[in-house]
């Protein structure tokens, strides 16, 4: 094993995580403030996906494609907020789990009905095909590159966002208490519409990225959606930093796992059993993280309320 | 608006009648479909427990209900291709025998859930939610890398498992199996929300910190309700897994413990015969709406989101008036 | 549960009565037409359905009902496909997993079973049965010759990989099978694994001088876009599974000249394949897939057996089934005796003509070729 593959795995690490990032961030920012668990989030990376594909099929543009990502998520969810969400609010999270699940049989078929049975295509542009050459002798593809940077810039913005700007202060306002900011005036229910649409248009923007390196397929949504949830657990639900954190920890654990668990297990298994062996344990790796981290640290690591 | 208990008996009596009834006209597949909602309800009877009694939002159900499966199908897989189960310390062989099956699957399934319940009930609320989900996943890996049992394809059983004077490949007597045992474990539910131990579980619910000052410690009732909870849902898997003479990791994924978890909502949490209405609501759903569209997942999707909207309480909520 | 059923009789026969003499064939197709798999099974509907029309025939009935890819539907459709339709014929399985889980029983309750897609290793060696018939392929077929051709590739040092659950390790078994040059690693992905950065730099790093790969659907696209993003340039080869006519479009360039091995292509010259192409086209509005050929194949092969025996003479039946005499779109078609086909598999190279994306012929992989498991059927 070269260093040059293990700088390579952990960027491959990287670039997953701050993906899921891109996930968890709307996932935590919408529980923090609305206190609301929404499985409809995988959802709305699909339609960023599906959006991006049908643009880029008829402009050629992939800019245009990640524009009508974002705005396509964004309608998809200031729809869903005002028509479904927004009356889920005051109910507890067993009405919420079963509301967002239900939305997401409506979403995927919804789409098949749009779009058909087949899988879309979706494509880098040429301008950002093909590896680079990094110091060191490392080939990396510049398209990964970019996420990694996509990812950093969404992090710091939504950071600037929550810290330094008005809208910022009344959603950390409106995470501590609705009633207090609802009082000094400020309109409530705007307020969760717009955090929603933003946590919408990331997701759109995760679905469309990662679309044209994956699948552009019916119910890419459900897989990543799971991975969000581990990551803002992980990272303390409602705490963007701990999104950013717990995203980092999942992508390399999961590829770095992936990778090193079945050579460990050769060292002491025939290769056939190591193979399959360490393939297994490094598919459950997340999760039994996660279990330890919630065994050690009951709501996450930033998390602040039970 | 009827009263609850009337509800409970027209319910009960209605899953006797439609079996009888397609047994007269000779419809076997209908003997099928309602002894897979009873099925269906024993899991979410199961699910309540925790759910309703405990408020212990579990999604990761499926572990049991998985467990239950795979009992039964590497018992029976044994013993239909004659190897024994284990040579250490002493041999054991499979088994064919209902009983037998499911005493393993309770008893292993009772294991997991007093294990998952030590660790999970440290945390709450969301945390708890995704971390019997996160269990889930494990299993759910687990099983698909287990080449031994068949991983992703599963196990397929050739012969349904027998019970003592009963012939269990005929529809209608396999669904007075599954019947009998869905009527016993609501007794016992019954019993258990009417006990000292179902009150306090009740408190602990709702006012934890009270019961804390009478001297009972919160973790110690909702680690036995979850418990008892995971048990019935393991049992249950083994029915399933009898019932289709197949078991998959699919009964380990996290959409079988979404569904258990829609059964009990949809009919109504905390309610005696919720969980049954749920699941048996469910598979008519299923077959029903499967009939009008090649999309009817959004029919599905949409009937569900209007009764979480509109009917509190879910279906029992909607058609009767609470006791006491 | 999707039920379309269509029946092909005259609005006057519809009365049961009055045909109850004649030996009409019913038949239960369960097969997965929602979610994410829902192109597969698609695909095998239209084509069993256009073999069924254009018989001209209206003593077939066929039921269709989706599976939705879960094992316990396809058993509950298979149960009232058997206790509550009554057919005498099942079909339309896409996934071995749900063939495992239906075909045993339907096949113990006497029923015919024709598989126009899965064949599992179990079914075709051990746990064979008479009642049993497959019309596509067995599933180590198509990485065999994936293999055989990798040697006369003259490929020596190859990485294979394939998702960690049992189609994926007969993949590779397969493979290794024909294979015989040096492996320069061997690696189980993750079942739905999207992301294969980690893989393609094990591949950069391995020194290998070939890619075996099996990833079906949506993973199989993934990898190759993102394979041929990374330069990595060595050659690719792998089963018709990732470069077939529903997905080829989804891959697009990042498929272009990949070599891949089936027993169809649509450039098969022979007068059925020709005819069955162009009908497909004419009613579909879309190129044919292998498993369109395969539903094609599977109800041609149920036409032929209809037209020799009655299905009530359930061994003159079989005998017919067995006998395979009917035009196939791969030309000759026999069974061996395990009822799995021995036929020839071709290397492929995908390529674009127009805006399409699609495969031609560049020659035999594997003539005549029997599957691996066929002397341990004792029937």
């Amino acid at each position: 094993m070269s260093a040059i593959l293990i700088i390579e795995q952990i960027l491959n690490g990287l670039q997953l995580g701050v993906m899921l990032f891109l996930m968890a961030a709307g996932l935590t920012l919408i529980f923090g403030v609305m206190g609301l668990i929404n499985l409809a989030h995988g959802s709305l990376y699909m339609v960023g996906a599906f959006a991006a594909a049908a643009v880029a099929g008829a402009t050629g543009s992939f800019l245009l494609a990640m524009v009508a990502a974002m705005a396509a998520a964004a309608i998809a969810g200031v729809l869903i907020e005002v028509v479904v969400i927004r009356r889920l609010y005051a109910k507890d999270h067993l009405d919420q789990v079963l509301a967002t699940f239900a939305l997401i049989l409506i979403f995927s078929e919804g789409v098949r009905w749009v779009f058909g049975s087949f899988p879309l295509f979706l494509d880098i542009p040429d301008y950002l095909s093909g590896p680079v050459s990094l110091p060191g002798g490392i080939q990396y593809p510049l398209y990964r590159l970019v996420l990694i940077g996509i990812g950093m810039v969404v992090g710091l913005l939504l950071w600037l966002l929550t810290q330094q700007t008005r809208l910022g202060i009344q959603i950390r306002a409106g995470e501590n208490d609705r009633e207090m900011i609802a009082a000094l005036g400020v309109n409530i229910s705007n307020l969760y519409t717009l955090v929603f649409a933003i946590g919408a248009a990331l997701a759109g923007l995760a679905g469309a990225l990662v679309g044209a390196i994956q699948s552009v397929q019916v119910g890419m949504g459900e897989p990543v959606l799971i991975l969000a949830f581990v990551v803002i657990v992980i990272g303390g639900i409602g705490s963007i930093q701990g999104a950013f954190i717990g995203a980092l920890i999942v992508g390399l654990t999961d590829t770095l796992g992936g990778v090193f668990l079945p050579q460990l297990f050769r060292l002491f298994l025939e290769p056939a059993g190591a193979t399959s062996t360490g393939s297994a344990l490094a598919s459950m790796a997340i999760y039994i993280l996660m279990g330890a981290i919630l065994i050690w640290r009951p709501t996450g690591l930033f998390g602040q309320r039970a | 608006m009827i009263p609850e208990r009337w509800l409970n008996l027209g319910i009960l009596a209605a899953l006797v009648a439609v079996p009888i009834w397609a047994l007269v006209v000779d419809e076997p597949f209908i003997i099928t479909l309602v002894t897979r909602a009873v099925i269906f309800a024993l899991a979410a009877v199961g699910l309540n427990i925790a759910l309703g009694l405990g408020g212990l939002v579990s999604l990761g159900h499926a572990v049991f209900f998985g467990i239950g499966g795979y009992a039964m199908g590497i018992l029976a897989y044994h013993a239909q291709t004659f190897t024994p189960l284990a040579e250490w310390p002493f041999p054991i062989d499979g088994t064919k025998s209902m009983p037998v099956i499911w005493l393993v699957a309770v008893t292993t399934s009772t294991l997991a859930a007093l294990l998952i319940g030590l660790l999970s009930l440290r945390t709450s609320g969301v945390y708890f939610i995704m971390i019997t989900l996160a269990f889930g996943q494990m299993f759910y890996y687990f099983s698909i890398s287990w080449a031994q049992y068949g991983g992703e394809d599963g196990l397929s059983i050739y012969v349904r498992n027998g019970f003592p004077g009963l012939n269990t490949l005929d529809p209608i007597q396999f669904f007075a199996i599954c019947f009998a045992l869905l009527c016993a474990v609501l007794g016992f539910n019954a019993l258990l929300a009417r006990s000292p131990f179902g009150l306090a579980l009740n408190a602990a619910r709702q006012v934890p910190h009270r019961v804390e000052t009478m001297g009972l410690s919160p973790f110690r009732l909702k680690l036995v309700a979850f418990v008892i909870s995971g048990a019935v849902t393991g049992l249950a898997g083994a029915l399933f897994a009898d019932l289709n003479r197949f078991v998959s990791p699919t009964m380990f994924s996290w959409q079988m413990s979404g569904e258990i978890i829609i059964f009990v909502i949809l009919g109504g949490v905390a309610r005696l015969i919720g969980p049954v209405i749920g699941a048996a609501a469910f598979v008519l759903l299923e077959h029903w709406l499967g009939g009008l569209s090649d999309y009817w997942h959004i029919y599905l999707g949409a009937i569900l989101l209007g009764v979480v909207l509109f009917a509190r309480g879910g279906i029992v909520g909607l058609v009767a008036r609470a006791h006491g | 549960m999707t039920k379309v059923t269509q029946t092909l009789l005259a609005a006057a026969c519809a009365a049961m009565v009055a045909t109850a003499g004649l030996a009409e064939v019913k038949v239960g197709m369960i097969t997965t037409l929602s979610g994410g798999g829902a192109g597969l099974g698609i695909d095998v509907r239209d084509g069993f359905m256009l073999a069924v029309e254009q018989s001209g025939r209206d003593d077939i009935e066929v039921v269709i009902e989706d599976d939705q890819r879960k094992p316990d539907i396809a058993v509950q459709l298979a149960d009232k496909m058997v206790q509550s339709e009554k057919v005498d014929v099942l079909t339309g399985i896409i996934f071995s997993n749900l063939a495992m889980a239906v075909i045993p029983s339907v096949t113990a309750q006497g029923k015919f079973y024709l598989s126009p897609n899965a064949g599992p290793s179990a079914l075709a060696g051990k746990g064979c049965h008479p009642n049993y018939f497959n019309v596509a392929w067995q599933n180590d077929n198509l990485h065999e010759a994936a293999g055989a051709y990798a040697n006369t590739a003259g490929y020596g040092n190859s990485f294979i990989l394939a998702p960690n659950y049992p189609a994926g390790q007969d993949a590779l078994t397969g493979y290794k099978r024909t294979y015989q040059g040096e492996l320069a690693g061997e690696i189980y992905t993750q079942l739905g694994q999207t992301d294969y950065a980690a893989e393609i730099a094990q591949i950069r790093a391995s020194g290998a001088d070939s890619v075996f790969f099996f990833l079906p659907g949506g993973m199989g696209i993934s990898f190759l876009k993102q394979y041929a993003d990374s330069a990595v340039g060595l050659p690719v080869v792998g089963p018709a599974f990732s470069f077939d006519q529903g997905i080829l479009q989804a891959v697009g360039d990042a498929a272009l000249g990949v070599v891949n091995t089936s027993q169809w292509n649509k450039d098969i010259d022979n007068p059925t394949n020709a005819a069955f192409v162009e009908a497909f086209q004419a009613k579909y509005d879309r190129l044919p897939s292998l498993y369109a050929s395969q539903g094609f194949d599977t109800a041609r092969l149920l036409i032929s057996a209809m037209e020799k025996a009655d299905v009530a003479d359930v061994d003159a039946f079989r005998a017919a089934l067995k006998a395979a005499e009917f035009d196939s779109t791969r030309g000759d078609f026999a069974f061996g005796l395990n009822q799995h086909p021995i036929q020839t598999i071709y290397a492929r190279e995908v390529v674009k003509e127009g805006d399409v994306f699609t495969n031609k012929i560049i020659g035999v992989a594997l003539e005549n070729h029997a599957d691996a498991y066929a002397a341990e059927c004792k029937m």
